[in-house]
């Protein structure tokens, strides 16, 4: 390297050239992305939708049917169709006979590098939260992305207490992560050692989402219910 | 820009497919020159997370030497680090679109890592060593080689750790249901213990070739 660096205190940078370089080179690279962002767009909503079923069913165990229902601003439910663009919708789950077995819902939130999505099912019957999936998350490779697989933080999700009070309007205990061993109440998540923040990062996830989403649920629960065939 | 007339370290004109050969085995990435090392300790838990690994950085290696190459006597020496990143960085966000296009679930097993690739040691000094002196050909045959090597060492981990880790191969049981997973070679420690054996197999094998050729 020792003969070209030489050569630079001899001949000045010439600024035009370095200009001309970086804006061609960040030019030629944006045009790059864009043709592959539009490029693969269309396949990667498919793949997206297709996960998002697979979820679905995944976190309302017993689900053999799902209605899409969209939450309005109001917080009403309406029966929804067709492509989902930005509405906010959750998923009623009916077993073989036609019977409500269970709400899927998606939400998503802070976590330790970056936002973390998830699903999560929810059984008015048993006002327990019934599944949870991580659907997309950037936490740390070996330590928080734990939250995805590890078996037994997901065992957390099987059966976590989420009863309202009796007038429907809040949750009774609102769900929180602790430390890995210390879960004592059904509405407490065991965390990961290791994985802390991303553990109380589902925790607050799960719970902001519960206490907006499930006093909208138990106002509604008939109109779920009325797709029961 | 007259970097051209410098003769780049190792190059052989008559013998154009040593700048493809080199990498697979006497210059191999990981088991020689011992770069790239996160990628290959964290992402090598399964041979198919290798193999993904080592395909995705590939192509990323190939298409940044090629544009390195082809501008290389455009792109002034003070601002070249800065362009070789951005060409980097642009092939890194158009391979995680394309993985995501082909399989989220390879996606999801990436995870950081894909994005993570920008950094990975072997892409930026290839351009900086190889690309950003050489002709388009050789630069190409050089990142391919490279990948190759990189992905075949990335594959010697995967196989080893899935083998012992999960008793499976590409998925596919291999060592019958009597078979007692060794959770750690899944972990992160066991990455080190694979690499360090394999690097231990290789050292051997040099060790051996230049005593032979001592010999003669």
């Amino acid at each position: 390297m020792s003969a070209p660096d030489m050569k630079f205190t001899i001949e000045p940078p010439n600024s035009w050239h370095m200009i001309r370089a970086l804006g061609g080179v960040g030019v030629l690279c944006s045009l790059l992305i864009v043709f592959t962002f539009q490029a693969t767009l269309p396949t990667i909503t498919r793949n997206k939708a297709e996960a998002l079923e697979r979820a679905i069913f995944n976190v309302i165990p017993g689900a053999a049917t799902r209605a899409s229902f969209q939450v309005t601003d109001s917080g009403a439910l309406v029966s929804f169709e067709g492509e989902p663009k930005d509405e906010v919708l959750i998923y009623a789950g009916y077993d073989s006979d036609g019977r409500l077995v269970g709400v899927a819902m998606e939400t998503q939130g802070k976590g330790f590098q970056d936002t973390i999505r998830l699903i999560y099912g929810y059984s008015p019957e048993k006002q327990q939260v019934i599944g949870m999936e991580v659907l997309e998350s950037k936490e740390t490779p070996g330590l928080g992305d734990k939250i995805i697989k590890d078996e037994d933080f997901l065992a957390n999700f099987a059966a976590l207490d989420a009863t309202l009070t009796s007038d429907g309007s809040a949750l009774e205990h609102p769900i929180e992560a602790v430390k890995a061993g210390q879960k004592e109440q059904p509405w407490q998540i065991d965390g990961i050692t290791g994985a802390t923040i991303s553990s109380k990062a589902v925790g607050d996830i799960l719970r902001s989402s519960t206490e907006t989403m499930l006093p909208i649920l138990h106002n509604q629960v008939n109109l779920l219910k009325r797709n029961e065939s | 820009m007259s970097t051209s007339n410098i003769a780049p370290a190792g190059s052989n004109p008559v013998m154009d497919t040593d700048a493809f050969i080199k990498g697979l085995w006497r210059e191999n990435p990981v088991f020689v020159q011992v770069l790239g090392m996160c990628p290959v300790l964290a992402v090598s838990n399964t041979a198919i997370n290798a193999l993904a690994m080592g395909v995705a950085a590939t192509f990323v290696l190939v298409m940044s030497s090629t544009l390195v190459s082809l501008f290389r006597n455009f792109i002034p020496k003070q601002v070249r680090i800065a362009s070789f990143i951005l060409i980097i960085a642009t092939f890194v966000t158009i391979v995680d679109f394309l993985i995501q296009a082909i399989s989220l679930d390879v996606h999801k097993a990436l995870g950081a890592f894909i994005a993570l690739i920008v950094v990975n040691c072997i892409i930026l000094g290839r351009a900086e060593a190889f690309a950003s002196k050489n002709s388009l050909g050789k630069s190409i045959l050089d990142a391919l080689g490279m990948g190759v090597g990189f992905t075949f060492a990335l594959l010697c981990l995967g196989i080893v750790r899935e083998v012992l880790g999960a008793g499976t191969l590409f998925d596919i049981p291999v060592l019958g249901d009597g078979f007692q997973a060794w959770s750690i070679m899944l972990l992160p420690g066991g990455g080190f213990f694979t690499l360090g054996a394999w690097l231990l197999v290789f050292s051997i094998m040099r060790e051996r070739k230049k005593n032979k050729a001592v010999a003669k």
